[in-house]
């Protein structure tokens, strides 16, 4: 399979319309907390993943430094965990400062860069298998700031990526407060939505239930539950804190529920498969990538980690 | 009164969502002791007899000389501690107690943020932990030990460029693993709201008191202020009292390190809008986002970003902003040690340096109106007026904001004084 090098920030394509996302542009900078948001809906095949992936069990959701460790090995390694069971693939745009992640991914992230790696080059990779399954974005805000937000969230959907992770974008900061960053779209959120991409609410340990309210009416596609009170990496223990997280959330929405940060093993993952709709295993996979020798290695190691998460939740 | 969490269209909250809370928190919590008496006495009382404020204005009559304009330094060199930094971290960790955390973290890059909060750990009895990065351990090396002797950890940093940037990815990664039990004392007006404006809150006593010491002393305003800007707050500490009064110029300088078109410290004057470290501000990056590595030959303004309010002061236009090269820091770091007999911290330097600029036909200083000879120059002879950015007689007042200990070895062995 090969991957299209993108030439250096092109202009937006020609064959989308302006973004006028008429639902929120209600939403005023200071006033409302959250912005009318499209229902659900957005994200259909993300929708049927959750709802129907291939056993009636909990999707599994690998997560990859897009281009790490270089292009053409997370070109294969994408493919792999297709193969391999993945329901639904997340990749990560590679930052310079990526403060909600541990040693693991911030080396990923750093070998990435020097590489020479861009967000293109990450878009490039999820156009190149979206056809083969759904795809999921983390990024960074400023990545998405430098690149313009609108082209950003246009250039994602003609990719095929229905939905973003932003670690560093507070679901109110999504909303419309933001003064100069989308104002006249009423938010992040709506300039996405109207974009056709879903920008996913997280909820934490530390959520307070007002703020889990808030989580429930901004989610589009599914909510991001994260397991501990900390970065990503890999945990001796997941998420004593989770089943209090995931029933507070249960109460609140019918939204799609997917658990990350910290699921390393596949008991741990087969666990928490038994209590949310999706499972996220990220640090571990990097973690077995970084230390393969070769890219054959990186495929192997990610093979046999994927499969063996994928049978566990299926036999949980 | 609600706290400012904007200043036009920078600021904000741009932390993972499991800070929000403790931002909640923490705004709820500052804008009760705000109100309350015996929180601000007890700020008070910390900041006169054991601070050691108000911090003199000084009359610097050899450097007026040479600059060619009444020039007043204010003091903070003299805090404790020996920086203005001691002023807001006071405010912090009483603030810290309060709230029933018995943890504190911080960052710090010339290290005198992390000695001022090893400070008041000590002062208060609480636990105290200190991110810094690599390099800045090494070229601060008076201040580690400082911190250890006062009981904190520190922690240094080794991912990126190693210096503030690093320590305070790390100290936001701590925060989130530990937010319940620990206070983060973010060093400057950077950060997620409430830190822009809290921060600010608590250096605003260099300007209140500059304004009625100088008002004393000679019965009017000063023509301009001017401060060093890393993440800003000696410079808001300072301008703030005077923000509404038009005459008085605000003047920020900048790290402009190695020159503006080379490796610098210099957001506001060669950045550009975006966000780090949780708030949406000038921002030193490439085209594609990815933070710029800052350089400067004083730690404490090694910062590619800065705090959110200069950006919308510089876009209002209601301060300028200059910036002075390593080079130029290190000529007046050893100026005023001649002329004054006060070694500066070299981020101060930068400030000092400005003063000592000859005129800029890209920055043209309108002579301020009816002020001329108001003053008699000490060394008039010595006044040239073609090589000065100032109209003869302006009164300048130029933040000091701290002392030079920690710099005299690198400072020392650039300057060649060490022998
Ligand atoms: C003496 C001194 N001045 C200035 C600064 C820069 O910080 P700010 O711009 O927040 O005043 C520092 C920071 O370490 C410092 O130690």
């Amino acid at each position: 399979m090969s991957v299209r090098k993108l030439p250096h920030r092109p202009e937006a394509p020609a064959d989308k319309p302006p973004v006028t996302p008429d639902a929120a542009a209600t939403a005023e900078d200071q006033g409302q907390t959250v912005a009318t948001l499209p229902a659900r809906g957005l994200a259909p095949r993300l929708a049927h993943a959750f709802a129907a992936p291939r056993a009636q069990r909990a999707a599994l959701i690998p997560y990859l430094t897009g281009g790490h460790p270089d292009l053409q090995t997370s070109d294969r390694l994408i493919a792999t965990l297709i193969d391999a069971g993945a329901d639904i693939v997340e990749l990560g745009i590679p930052f310079s400062d990526p403060i909600a992640d541990g040693p693991v991914v911030q080396q990923s992230t750093h070998a990435a860069l020097s590489a020479g790696i861009t967000p293109d080059d990450v878009l490039g990779l999820a156009a190149a298998h979206s056809a083969a399954a759904p795809f999921v974005l983390l990024t960074y805000l400023n990545s998405v700031l430098a690149f313009g937000a609108e082209r950003f969230f246009t250039r994602a959907a003609t990719a095929g990526v229905e939905a973003l992770v932003i670690p560093d974008l507070p679901l109110d900061e999504a909303a419309g407060r933001t003064v100069s960053l989308a104002r006249e779209a009423g938010g992040l959120a709506a300039l996405a939505a109207g974009a056709g991409v879903s920008l996913v609410p997280m909820a934490t340990p530390t959520s307070t239930d007002e703020r889990l309210e808030l989580v429930a009416a901004a989610a589009t596609s599914f909510v991001y539950c994260v397991a501990v009170t900390g970065v990503t990496g890999a945990r001796a223990e997941v998420g004593a804190e989770l089943p209090a997280l995931l029933a507070r959330l249960r109460q609140r929405t019918d939204a799609p529920l997917a658990v990350g940060f910290g699921i390393s093993t596949a008991e741990q993952a087969a666990g928490v498969a038994g209590l949310a709709d999706g499972v996220i295993i990220g640090s571990a996979l990097i973690d077995a990538v970084t230390r393969a020798a070769s890219p054959d290695d990186a495929c192997a190691a990610a093979r046999s980690l994927v499969s063996a998460a994928s049978e566990a939740i299926a036999g949980g | 009164m609600t706290i400012q969490t904007r200043f036009g269209p920078y600021g904000g909250r741009f932390v993972p969502e499991t800070l929000i809370p403790a931002l909640d928190e923490l705004t709820a919590a500052y804008e009760e002791v705000r109100e309350d008496a015996a929180f601000q006495a007890e700020l008070a009382y910390l900041l006169a007899d054991y601070a050691g404020r108000p911090t003199p204005l000084f009359h610097a009559e050899r450097l007026s000389a040479r600059c060619g304009a009444t020039i007043l330094l204010k003091r903070e060199d003299l805090c404790h501690t020996g920086a203005h930094k001691i002023n807001n971290v006071l405010g912090q960790a009483l603030l810290a107690k309060r709230m029933g955390k018995r943890r504190v973290i911080a960052e710090t890059g010339a290290g005198q943020h992390g000695v001022a909060t090893a400070t008041a750990c000590a002062l208060l009895d609480l636990e105290c932990v200190v991110y810094m990065g690599a390099e800045d351990v090494r070229r601060q090396e008076l201040n580690v030990v400082r911190m250890r002797l006062l009981g904190a950890t520190v922690v240094p940093v080794e991912s990126g460029s190693r210096t503030l940037k690093d320590a305070m990815n790390e100290a936001l990664r701590d925060w989130v693993t530990n937010v319940r039990e620990t206070f983060y004392v973010i060093g400057s007006v950077a950060g997620p709201a409430p830190y822009p404006a809290m921060v600010r809150d608590f250096q605003a006593v260099i300007g209140a008191e500059t304004i009625a010491q100088v008002r004393e002393r000679f019965g009017h305003l000063p023509d301009e202020i001017v401060a060093c800007v890393g993440g800003g707050s000696n410079a808001m500490g300072i301008f703030h009292a005077f923000r509404d009064l038009a005459s008085v110029r605000l003047t920020g300088v900048e790290a402009a390190g190695e020159g503006l078109d080379g490796r610098h410290g210099a957001p506001l004057a060669k950045g550009s809008p975006g966000v780090l470290h949780g708030s949406y501000s000038y921002l030193l990056q490439d085209a594609w986002g990815q933070v710029a590595e800052a350089h400067s030959i004083s730690a404490g303004l090694d910062y590619p970003g800065v705090g959110p309010e200069h950006s919308w002061l510089k876009d209002s236009g209601r301060a300028a902003y200059a910036a002075a090269t390593d080079d130029e820091a290190l000529a007046a770091f050893r100026t005023l040690a001649e002329l004054e007999g006060i070694i500066p911290a070299l981020e101060s330097a930068h400030a000092v340096a400005y003063v000592l600029r000859g005129p800029s036909s890209a920055e043209p200083t309108a002579p301020s109106p009816s002020q001329t000879g108001r003053f008699t120059i000490p060394g008039e002879a010595e006044f040239d007026p073609a090589a000065t950015r100032f109209a003869r007689g302006d009164l300048v007042i130029v933040n000091l904001s701290g002392r030079g200990d920690k710099d005299v070895y690198e400072a020392g062995a650039r300057l060649g004084a060490l022998s």
